[in-house]
């Protein structure tokens, strides 16, 4: 018997122009149903690899990986993603964008001005009330990650994969959207995979963090477990022995053990 | 005297500027005060501004003319006709341009419809034909390897070549000659359509895996709207081979359009007559560009 997310020795090899790169090899992880999962480690070690293959977007080149025992053939609306770079389409509008995904799960069971209602609650859920028809070259970046996000939670997904969600956002704006992400996961009790490079980000979320050593063939180098009761405070959470000392061990794990190794 | 030295130092800005711009671009690294009135400093820069946009054309066009003037002087009484007796030989022109005289004598108005139409009927089928065929080859690579090598035999070949097939199929003048515009003018509208859909970002395909979406939404919301800048280009350079074509197979061909009537001036050694079509061609021609170039960045998401 195995988690709800399995990954079996995942090893993922691209073909490039100077020959086979490792990315990921022997990657094992067990995620219970309703788990917040960061993975965190130094950029380009494969964070988004890791997630493109528990999205269906890349197949492993060995291994297996399996959602509620099934294996993960491909990509699919259950298993949403928030992109690294937003990815919105260029010609839709915020609305347009959110539209198109709320449209694809809801849209054989509901009603359109149901469909519209949703769109228009994830939006605002994000605080975009005001910019539903603009496009997004005429947004800042910050405001494209949060219609990304937008366009992910709206799906209401079983399991939810976000790549960096908050990395183009300002301190106030970030903690609003985590606070906010927080709450929303409890409620739908979505699994949850989220890529960060933020160590309090990482903390403050998660059930377990997962830590990535350096690539090439970059695989888990340890799991903490974040025992922290929710709901968590960020601002009881800074008076937290606990949570200072989690901090440092993923902070040690990053900048010593990783570091040494890539110098 | 100013306008000499202004002209200088706007070369010198040109000449400086790192990526060597067509257009003067100085204005921007020059103060400039854009919500004062009119009036006073303000004032004259943006006449200066003004100025510095349309000297450069404005002198080009008349070195042209003085150019022309100087060649048809020298040539004496068998020269070229000068601007001047251009110019009062196309106000002649342009008094009647819708009379109808019998099949061979019609005005030049109706010479420049009759060529409008043909291109744009050409053009439409070759539209019509190679939109849908360039998505086809640039999605499925099977297709696109099976064609490849027609395509590469055949763009390279003059469009006049392809006159005698189609008098020699379709038996008549008219049909010919659309056949040689969209003959020619339908590449440019494949390659450009079948390279924008296969340069669709990954990303966006990617947001169409993870929300599975149907093909025909796929089409519709994602390789249509990426590949509609692609196949802009594709018409526009399409659109400017079916006008450079048409002037030639009218000539061989007869019967009215703007090609053919170049052809009977020639007949009637009427020289004036040759030298307003070739700017009335030019113009429509740069008219044409222009529309096409508004409706494309129109498309331009960027
Ligand atoms: N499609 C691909 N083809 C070839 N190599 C790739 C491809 N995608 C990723 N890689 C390589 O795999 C490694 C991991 O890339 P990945 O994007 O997963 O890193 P990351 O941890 O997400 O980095 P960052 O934090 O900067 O986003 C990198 O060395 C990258 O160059
Ligand atoms: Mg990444």
């Amino acid at each position: 018997m195995h988690g709800y997310l399995h990954i079996d020795h995942a090893k993922m090899v691209f073909d490039t122009k100077k020959g086979k790169f490792t990315a990921l090899s022997d990657i094992n992880l067990d995620v219970k149903q309703g788990e917040f999962i960061t993975l965190i480690g130094h950029s380009g070690c494969g964070k988004s690899t890791l997630l493109n293959l528990v999205a269906g977007l890349n197949d492993p080149s060995d291994g297996v990986l399996l959602l509620s025992d099934k294996e993960i053939k491909g990509p699919g609306p259950e298993r949403a993603v928030v992109f690294q770079n937003h990815s919105l389409l260029p010609w839709l509008t915020c609305f347009g964008n959110v539209y198109l995904a709320v449209e694809r799960v809801f849209g054989a069971k509901e009603p359109k001005a149901r469909l519209k209602e949703r769109t228009e609650a994830a939006l605002d859920m994000v605080g975009l009330t005001h910019a539903l028809h603009q496009r997004p070259n005429e947004i800042s970046g910050g405001m494209k990650q949060r219609v990304g996000i937008a366009r992910a939670l709206a799906m209401e997904p079983k399991v939810l994969l976000l790549d960096e969600p908050f990395g183009a956002l300002d301190a106030l704006t970030r903690a609003g959207l985590q606070d906010e992400l927080m709450r929303i996961v409890e409620e739908t009790h979505a699994t949850t995979l989220m890529v960060t490079h933020d160590v309090d980000e990482a903390v403050l979320l998660s059930d377990r963090i997962v830590m990535m050593t350096n690539g090439p063939a970059a695989t888990i180098g340890d799991i903490l477990e974040v025992g922290l009761p929710r709901p968590r405070d960020r601002l009881k959470l800074a008076e937290n022995p606990g949570y200072h000392h989690l901090r440092g061990q993923v902070l040690e794990f990053l900048y010593q053990k990783q570091l040494r190794k890539a110098a | 005297m100013s306008a000499v030295t202004f002209n200088e130092s706007s070369l010198k800005d040109i000449m400086n500027s790192p990526d060597t711009t067509p257009l003067p671009d100085a204005a921007t690294s020059a103060p400039r005060p854009a919500f004062f009135p009119p009036s006073g400093p303000a004032f004259s820069a943006a006449v200066g501004k003004l100025l510095r946009a349309a000297l450069p054309p404005l002198l080009g066009m008349a070195l042209f003319v003085l150019l022309w003037q100087i060649v048809s002087a020298s040539g004496g009484e068998h020269g070229l006709p000068g601007p001047a007796k251009t110019w009062e030989s196309a106000k002649l022109l342009f008094a009647d341009p819708f009379y109808d005289n019998g099949p061979n004598d019609k005005g030049i108005g109706w010479n420049i419809l009759a060529s409008l139409n043909r291109v744009g009927m050409g053009f439409g089928l070759a539209a019509l034909v190679g939109i849908p065929a360039g998505f086809m080859i640039g999605r499925f690579q099977f297709l696109s390897g099976m064609v490849a090598p027609i395509v590469s035999l055949l763009r390279p070949v003059s469009p006049l070549a392809w006159l005698p097939i189609g008098l020699y199929v379709f038996k008549e003048t008219e049909p010919a000659s659309l056949w040689v515009i969209f003959i020619s003018s339908i590449w440019p509208i494949i390659l450009n359509t079948a390279a924008g859909v296969s340069r669709v970002p990954q990303d966006y395909l990617n947001v169409a895996r993870v929300l599975n979406l149907s093909e025909w939404k796929i089409f519709t919301r994602i390789l249509f709207p990426s590949v509609l800048p692609h196949l802009m280009t594709g018409i526009r350079l399409s659109m400017g081979v079916a006008w450079l074509v048409i002037v030639a197979a009218e000539m061989l061909t007869g019967g009215t359009g703007i090609g053919f009537w170049v052809w009977d001036e020639w007949n009637n050694l009427n020289v004036e007559h040759i030298l307003i079509a070739i700017f009335i061609v030019g113009i429509i021609g740069l008219l044409l560009e222009q529309v096409l170039v508004l409706i494309a960045n129109r498309f331009n998401y960027e």
